[in-house]
Parts: structure tokens; C-alpha cells; sequence
């Protein structure tokens, strides 16, 4: 059994399944013919098999399946109706196949039994009326109650072969006999002869059915091999594994601490049981990436006739396994991508001749396990990809400059694909413009912890790489502190660890401009400080003896994130953020932790674009690529240096009315905001620490006497933006960089030698005020 | 016949308040919260319950009440929400009361705007008012300050 064809074997399930339902469905139907769903349903399955078994070769079990489909097709129609002694007929039908299947199944054959009669008697059922004469012959007298299957078999087929098939259904139904009369002691022994159609049935049923049982218990072990599962059983399964992973964790802690020879040892073995388990449990989850690619001939056939190519679609790696979140992830993106290659990579078939290559194109698909991730290659023999073209394109359409442009090396040309807003497609096919673009398919990639790269020779053809995990609710992540929390890094995106200590940490890192960067190996890694992203104090804060530098992959750029300390690695359980904090992209979920507290997991994409080292590189982003422009122009601005929480941030002096020290006292509140009575109208008062976020900030200066107010004019009124202390006001060249933006802070420069925040005033101040001029408006307007 | 509704009541500051029992998961003593850098300081932090990750909203800080005493740890109302559950930190339990529908009372248009905007509705109790919290609002610190943008665009 073990070598029967993969094709066999699903073959043989389905159609067990199949005759199933469809013993099921006939029962139903006779009890009320009248129901063309059923009848359809019945249809299909027959047909189904009769197709399958047809395209298999096995010519026997076609024929009775076609005599079947036949008479089926009739009854659907409503040439004839169904009786009981169609019924009958097709539900030996059933068991016909059934008995062939069970023969594939063992011996690889149809077996040698003999089922003419039964085509024979299909065959003359087929004609309206039929059924009666087999009705008035299968209700004489001598047929008996207990063998009515038997009885009419012979009878109503009425020719020579008769006798062969009987003895070979017999010895079944002599089991399925004593079955029936075991199961149904009322309608087997009292059904008599004489009856009419009604408890014949009865009993036919009963017998079959107690047949088909035994026939399934005794010779359907493919079917019994596997079984099917609601997918929420198994996604509770998986949810139960990780809480088992997690208390596995904490307790290999726990033994770590405790001196006990038999403790260690029955946590060695729960680890081990624990691993295997969710290894098998990730496993049912797993489907074949042949369930998605199975698709994808139609898709390239159809396209290719429509863009009058021809393409042979050469598929490795089916058998490929990945859990059935992401089967369905990359369903799209993996489509888009072949179209992708069949209407924009392979050329026409002249075109292919004159550039002396076969006029059939191939499309390559490749699937393969790789280090813990299924990597998906889609590969085109085709024109291959134009880095001039792509320059030239990007120009046209006004995503970036000629500059910008001029400085990209042949990788990142090539990734321009995946812009937003960028088509290379001459023309817009019905196939292209459909506002699915690159963009999109990278996005949807990326969502799901996956990467895509793009290999191009020019005339020798284009070839996708998607790297995707191989599951995203368990992954080996690495632990890391930061302001006395801890942080997990899935290890997909982990490059290496750098440690550097003393001198290495004055001399290592150096900036350009504000920027700190690291030369590792001599390439330049710009480096980003986690607690400064995450807005926390952080206590090796001006310590510069030890510097630990977690190397990181985002896209297809590297860069260093400076943590306090660096953990273990460990298998983490991927656990959902609220909603709450879904507008945070620096986290991509949380777990928890051996000791049973939360770690927040650091999403290291949307960590490198809040730190804007991924966007200026690559210009992902139109309008980032424009901030990041404006800002290298760079000029002198007059800034007022305020402290929050001990943390310099600066305000364009231009945009200050007054400086104010007023005593703690004087704030009162209004509705939501805190207020002033200043200059004889009541000013509203923001918070800067708690506009901009910054932790350990308390709403009020509660605990001063006295408070400094920046005034800040609009229209004739005024708004006050309460800090700390007033440090300072410098004249400074301003190069704004957009490290640290968020609402309210435009983005971080270096005035005196310090990193300081720029304020962006308007924000700030519109957090209190629209709020409050719109209501009071309307009142002023009145009075 | 009137309706009577249980409500497992709070305190927060010198305000009692109250929800539905029904959407009372469990109500919890302090228990530790990782803080979550970057966003709202709402979001005091995330707590595990039994495996759960539940995120804590600071009622005091979403009613714009001063920060509770050091000393005083906050107890933990887990409401059931359409996104699973979220901890509401609140200073002390009260009892489960049995309110009438009789007393109930829509909230006075004086109270103060994030208060009036939270409170769905009030219960005129012997010698106190029992104020009925709406735990979407209450637990929707995204869409407070989206709103905010909105304005200024």
C-alpha cells in the first residue's frame, strides 16, 4: 500500500468519503424523490468517480459507474423516477464500487468479479417502466424476507450471468445478512414476501448499510488512515501546545535553581515530550504548497493564451509544508507573482526565436525548507529585468530624482518594482492594472514575517525569491533588556551579536552628523538605541563601557540596535497585542516569559522605519523620501532649548508669543483640559510631556510650585505648552533628522553637542485648542 | 415590575462607579504589568492571565485623575470586550449591587467632558451616585486620540 501512487490514494479516500454521503443521499431520495439538490449531489459523486477511475485506467469500475451516471442522469432529468428498485440498483451500484475500490486498494486491481448482470440490469432500468416489471418480480413469493438483495438481484437482471454475480455478492451479503438481521429484527424478519416496495427498501437498507459498515472496518484502511478535523480543534490544539511550551519554559527555570537530581531529569524528559508534541501538532497544520500551486496551471495557461505566449510551468517542491495560515497567506501574492512573470518576463514566441531561444518559455517554481523557513523561488527564462528601464521609468513617473536615482546600486534599481505606483508593463493588460501591484505583494509578504528579493539578467530572465517562516505562532526568538524590561527579536531577522567594551565603545562608534553608525567589518552600520525608539530611561544611559549591538535584517538593509543587555534565545509563543496598541508598529505582539511575566516582541520592520533606516535607503515611501529630502537642505533656525524629564527638546523660536514662570497654583481645569487664567482670558494648557509621549511624565507639574509656560499665539488667542525648565535659546544650523518622530515632534537634530527632539508647535498646541476654540466659538460669535 | 440589573461597582478617587456584571470577566488584586513604551499612557501595561495577554487600561489616567499613590496598587475589573478581554485598573472593589431600573438616570450635562463622554448613564443611590461606565469608550484610547487629529486636520 505503501507505494500505491499518491493519486490512488486520494482517489481511493475521496471517493470512500463520497460513497458515504452518497448511500446517505439515495436513502433520502427514495423516501422523497422529488429532491433535485440530492439527486445532483448523487450525480457528481458517480461522476466524479467514473471521471477519476476513467483517467486511472481502471476500465471496469468506468463502465459500471458510467451505466450508473447514466441512469442517474435520467432520473435527474425526470425521464424516469426513482424507486426501489432503482434504488436497489444503484445502491449495489455502490457497493459494486466499493468492492473494487476495497481491490485498487489491496492488490492495486479491480479484482476479477463479474458485475454484467449488474450493467445489464442498469441498463434496463434506464427504460421508463422497468422498474414496475422488477417490482412484480421482486415481490413473488419466493423471495424471502431476510435475503432481498439476493433475491432480486438475479430475478430482475433476468440473464445468464446472473448466477456468477449473485455467488459473488452473496458471501458478502451473508455477513451483511446476519448484520441486518441483528440491527433491524423488526423490518428483516417481518417484511413479508408479498409487501410492496416500502419495507423491501427497508430492509435493502438496513442490509446495505450494515454492509457497508463491515465492508469499512474491514477493508478501507486508507480511509481510516486519516481522518478529517475541524481546523478550530486544531488551532485549539495549537493554542494548548504553547501554553504547554511556555510552562515548559518556566519549569526548565525552576529546575535550573533547584538541586534535584529527579527533578532534572523528569524536566528533561518533559522538554523532549513537549518539543516532539509541538512538532507534531505544528505538522497537522501543515499543508502542501501543492494545494496553492495547483492553481497555477490554469492561471498560466489562460494568460499565456491571452498574451499569445507559450509557457511550460515546471513545478519542484509540492510536497512542501507550511501551516495553513500562510497556505492561505501567499495565495495571492504567489498568483500575482507568476502572472507577473508570464505577462512581463516571458516574451513572445518571436520575439524568443530571435533572441535564439526556445519559443516556449518556462516558468520555474521552486519550493524548499531552508533553515527553519520555506523559501518559494519563481523563476522566468525570460527578458529579464532592465535596471535603466526601471530608472528611467521611476523618473518619468516622478517617484524619485535623477540624484537619488544616480546613487542606487543594481539591487536597489531592481527593487523599484516594488514602489507603490510603479507599473513596468508597456501597456496595461487586462492582466496588469488590476490595482494589485508589487507594492502590494510585498506588503502582504512581509506581513506575515516573509521576504522578497528579486534576482534579474538581463535576457537570461527573472527569478523571485519569497522566504517565508514556517509557522508564525511558535518562533525562536532572542531575549534582549532595555530599560530594566525585556524585548523579543524573532530570530529570522537576527544577523549577530557585536559586544563592545571600553575603549571599543568610545572608538567604535562614530557619527556622521547625528547619526551614530558602527563599522562593522568595514561596512557601515548605522546604529539605532533601543530605549531612545522606545521613549525609556534606560540605565547605561551615558555609560560607555559596554555596548551590545544586535545586528538586524529589515528588507534588505542591516542595522545595528543598541540594547542594555543581550539574554538567551529562546522558543517564544506568539501571542496577539489589544487594539489598543495596534497603532504601536515598533511591536509586533507579546509573550510570556518563563517567570510568567509579559515581554512585548519587537516588530524589527516597523522598529527600522520608525528609525528611518530602511526608507531613506530605499525610498519604500514616496512622501518619506520627500521629508528626508527637505530636511538634508538643512538651514539656522532660532530654537528655545526646554528640558521635559530631564530631556532636551527645542521649539522654533518663531512660533513663540512669550516665556511665562507662573506658580503651580494658577493651573485649574476646563472639561478636559487644564487651563490659566493669563492676561485676563483663560488660556488652555498642554502638557509637552504628555503630548509627546515620553513615559514618566505626570499629566500635571503636580510636584513643582512653579511652572514655565511657553505662549504660543494664533489668531489672537493663546495657548500655553507647560515644560519643565527653559534651558536656553541658540542660533543652529538645523539638519533635521527624522529619528524619534511622532506626533508632535518633527524629528530629532543636534544643538550643542546634544541630540535634542524639534517640537512641532502647531501639533502641540491643536491637542488642547481646536478642541477648545471650537467651543468656544460659536459662544464668542453669540455674545 | 421593575428591571433590576446587577453591577459590580469601583471605586476611583472619591467617584463610585459600576458596570455590568455580565461583562465581568473576573476582578483580580494587583498584578504585575509590563509597560509598553510608545503608546498612550493609558495603557499602563500588559498582564498575563493564565496565558492570556490582556492589556490594562488605567481608569484614573483615562479620566484625567491624578496618579494614584505610589504605595497603592490598583486591583484589576477584566471586562469582556468584542477583542477579548481588557484589565480596567480601578483602587478598590465594591460590592455586586442589585440597582433598580427606576433610579437610573442619564448622566448631567455638568460633568466635566471626559467624564460625561465615559459615563453612559447614573444611578441615584441612597446617599450616592452610581456611575455606569461605558467600557467601549472607556477602553478606546486609539480612537480619543484619532478623534484629536481629526479635529486639528
Amino acid at each position: 500500500m505503501d507505494d500505491l501512487d499518491d493519486v490512488v490514494q486520494e482517489f481511493l479516500i475521496e471517493s470512500y468519503e463520497n460513497l458515504d454521503q452518497l448511500e446517505r443521499d439515495l436513502v433520502i431520495l427514495e423516501e422523497s424523490p422529488n429532491e433535485p439538490e440530492v439527486i445532483a449531489r448523487i450525480f457528481r459523486t458517480i461522476h466524479t468517480i467514473k471521471g477519476t477511475c476513467g483517467f486511472l485506467g481502471y476500465s471496469k469500475l468506468e463502465a459500471l459507474t458510467h451505466v450508473g451516471e447514466n441512469l442517474l442522469s435520467r432520473i435527474r432529468d425526470g425521464a424516469i423516477q426513482l424507486d426501489g428498485a432503482i434504488a436497489t440498483a444503484l445502491l449495489k451500484t455502490v457497493d459494486a464500487v466499493r468492492e473494487m475500490l476495497a481491490n485498487i486498494e489491496h492488490v492495486g486491481e479491480e479484482g476479477d468479479g463479474d458485475y454484467s448482470a449488474l450493467v445489464a440490469e442498469l441498463t434496463r432500468l434506464l427504460e421508463p417502466g422497468a422498474s414496475e416489471e422488477a417490482e412484480a418480480q421482486a415481490s413473488e413469493p419466493a423471495a424471502q424476507a431476510s435475503e432481498p438483495v439476493v433475491e432480486v438481484e438475479p430475478r430482475s437482471a433476468g440473464v445468464s450471468e446472473a448466477a456468477p454475480v449473485a455467488a459473488t455478492i452473496e458471501s458478502d451479503f451473508e455477513q451483511a445478512i446476519e448484520e441486518a438481521a441483528a440491527q433491524a429484527p423488526v423490518a428483516a424478519p417481518s417484511a413479508p414476501p408479498t409487501e410492496t416496495k416500502v419495507p423491501e427498501a427497508a430492509a435493502v437498507v438496513d442490509s446495505e448499510e450494515a454492509f457497508s459498515s463491515e465492508s469499512r472496518s474491514g477493508s478501507t484502511a486508507v480511509a481510516d488512515s486519516s481522518i478529517r478535523v475541524h481546523v478550530d480543534l486544531l488551532d485549539k490544539l495549537m493554542n494548548l501546545v504553547g501554553e504547554l511550551v511556555l510552562a515548559r519554559n518556566q519549569i526548565l527555570q525552576f529546575a535550573d535553581e533547584v538541586d534535584n537530581q529527579a527533578l532534572q531529569a523528569t524536566t528533561q524528559r518533559l522538554n523532549l515530550v513537549t518539543t516532539e508534541l509541538q512538532e507534531g501538532v505544528m505538522r497537522t497544520r501543515m499543508q502542501p504548497i501543492g494545494t496553492v500551486w495547483s492553481k497555477l496551471p490554469r492561471v498560466v495557461r489562460d494568460l499565456a493564451r491571452t498574451c499569445r505566449k507559450q509557457v511550460r510551468l515546471e513545478m519542484e517542491g509540492k510536497e512542501t509544508g507550511l501551516d495553513r495560515t500562510l497556505i492561505e497567506a501567499i495565495k495571492d501574492p504567489l498568483t500575482h507573482l507568476v502572472r507577473n512573470c508570464v505577462d512581463h518576463g516571458i516574451e513572445r514566441p518571436d520575439d524568443r526565436r530571435a533572441a535564439g531561444k526556445d519559443p516556449v518559455g518556462v516558468l520555474q517554481l521552486r519550493a524548499y525548507h531552508e533553515g527553519g523557513q520555506v523559501n518559494i523561488e519563481i523563476a522566468d527564462d525570460g527578458a529579464g529585468i532592465s535596471p535603466e528601464k526601471l530608472k528611467q521609468r521611476a523618473l518619468d513617473r516622478g517617484l524619485l530624482s535623477a540624484e537619488q536615482l544616480s546613487r542606487m546600486g543594481e539591487r536597489q534599481l531592481l527593487n523599484l518594482i516594488f514602489l507603490p505606483g510603479f507599473s513596468t508593463a508597456e501597456q496595461v493588460t487586462n492582466v496588469s492594472g488590476r490595482g494589485v501591484g508589487m507594492d502590494v505583494v510585498k506588503t502582504n509578504i512581509e506581513r506575515i514575517g516573509g521576504t522578497v528579493d528579486l534576482h534579474s539578467a538581463p535576457g537570461k530572465g527573472t527569478t523571485f525569491k519569497v522566504k517565508i517562516p514556517l509557522t508564525l505562532a511558535i518562533i525562536p526568538a532572542l531575549i534582549v533588556r532595555c530599560g530594566g524590561e525585556r524585548y523579543a527579536i524573532p530570530q529570522v531577522s537576527l544577523l549577530e551579536l557585536v559586544r563592545l567594551e571600553g575603549e571599543q565603545v568610545r572608538s567604535g562608534i562614530e557619527r556622521i552628523q547625528s547619526a551614530p553608525v558602527y563599522r562593522l567589518r568595514g561596512q557601515l552600520l548605522p546604529l539605532v538605541y533601543l530605549n531612545q525608539e522606545l521613549g525609556i530611561e534606560s540605565p547605561t544611559d551615558g555609560q560607555d563601557e559596554i555596548c551590545n549591538i544586535v545586528v538586524l535584517q529589515a528588507d534588505d538593509r542591516q542595522f545595528g540596535l543598541v540594547v542594555d543587555g543581550v539574554q538567551d534565545t529562546e522558543e517564544i509563543v506568539v501571542k496577539p497585542l489589544g487594539k489598543q496598541l495596534k497603532a504601536a508598529s515598533a511591536f509586533a505582539g507579546a509573550t510570556i516569559m518563563g517567570d510568567g511575566r509579559v515581554a512585548l516582541i519587537l516588530d524589527v520592520l516597523g522598529l527600522a522605519q520608525q528609525a528611518r533606516v530602511i526608507s531613506e535607503a530605499q525610498a519604500r515611501d514616496l512622501s518619506e523620501v520627500l521629508e528626508s529630502e527637505s530636511s538634508e537642505r538643512g538651514d539656522r533656525q532660532t530654537l528655545l532649548l526646554v528640558d521635559v524629564n530631564q530631556r532636551p527638546f527645542a521649539i522654533p523660536l518663531s512660533k513663540v508669543a512669550r516665556l511665562e514662570e507662573l506658580p503651580a497654583t494658577a493651573l485649574e481645569s476646563v472639561g478636559t483640559y487644564d487651563v490659566i487664567q493669563y492676561r485676563g482670558d483663560i488660556m488652555p494648557v498642554a502638557h509637552l510631556g504628555a503630548v509627546v509621549n515620553h513615559p514618566n511624565i505626570g499629566s500635571g507639574g503636580g510636584d513643582r510650585d512653579v511652572m514655565h509656560v511657553v505662549v504660543y499665539s494664533q489668531n489672537g488667542r493663546n495657548v500655553g505648552v507647560a515644560v519643565d525648565t527653559i534651558r536656553d535659546i541658540v542660533d543652529e544650523h538645523v539638519d533635521l533628522r527624522p529619528v524619534g518622530r511622532r506626533n508632535g515632534v518633527l524629528g530629532s537634530t543636534v544643538v550643542q553637542g546634544r541630540v535634542v527632539e524639534l517640537i512641532d508647535l502647531d501639533a502641540v498646541v491643536s491637542t488642547v485648542s481646536s478642541h477648545i476654540f471650537e467651543d468656544s466659538l460659536p459662544m464668542a460669535a453669540g455674545a | 415590575m421593575h428591571e433590576t440589573h446587577q453591577i459590580c461597582t469601583f471605586h476611583l478617587g472619591d467617584l463610585f462607579f459600576g458596570v455590568e456584571v455580565e461583562k465581568v470577566q473576573e476582578v483580580l488584586r494587583y498584578q504585575q504589568m509590563t509597560p509598553v513604551p510608545i503608546v498612550s499612557k493609558v495603557v499602563r501595561g500588559l498582564i498575563n492571565l493564565r496565558g492570556q495577554i490582556v492589556t490594562a487600561i488605567d481608569l484614573r489616567r483615562r479620566f484625567l485623575l491624578p496618579d494614584a499613590d505610589e504605595g497603592q496598587l490598583p486591583m484589576n475589573v477584566v471586562v469582556r470586550t468584542g477583542d477579548g478581554p481588557v484589565s480596567l485598573l480601578v483602587d478598590e472593589i465594591g460590592d455586586v449591587m442589585e440597582v433598580d431600573d427606576d433610579c437610573i438616570e442619564s448622566p448631567p450635562a455638568t460633568l466635566r467632558d471626559v467624564t460625561r463622554e465615559l459615563v453612559s448613564s447614573v444611578y441615584k443611590l441612597e446617599g450616592k451616585l452610581l456611575l455606569i461606565l461605558d467600557i467601549d469608550r472607556a477602553i478606546n484610547t486609539v480612537g480619543g486620540e484619532s478623534r484629536h487629529h481629526a479635529t486639528v486636520n
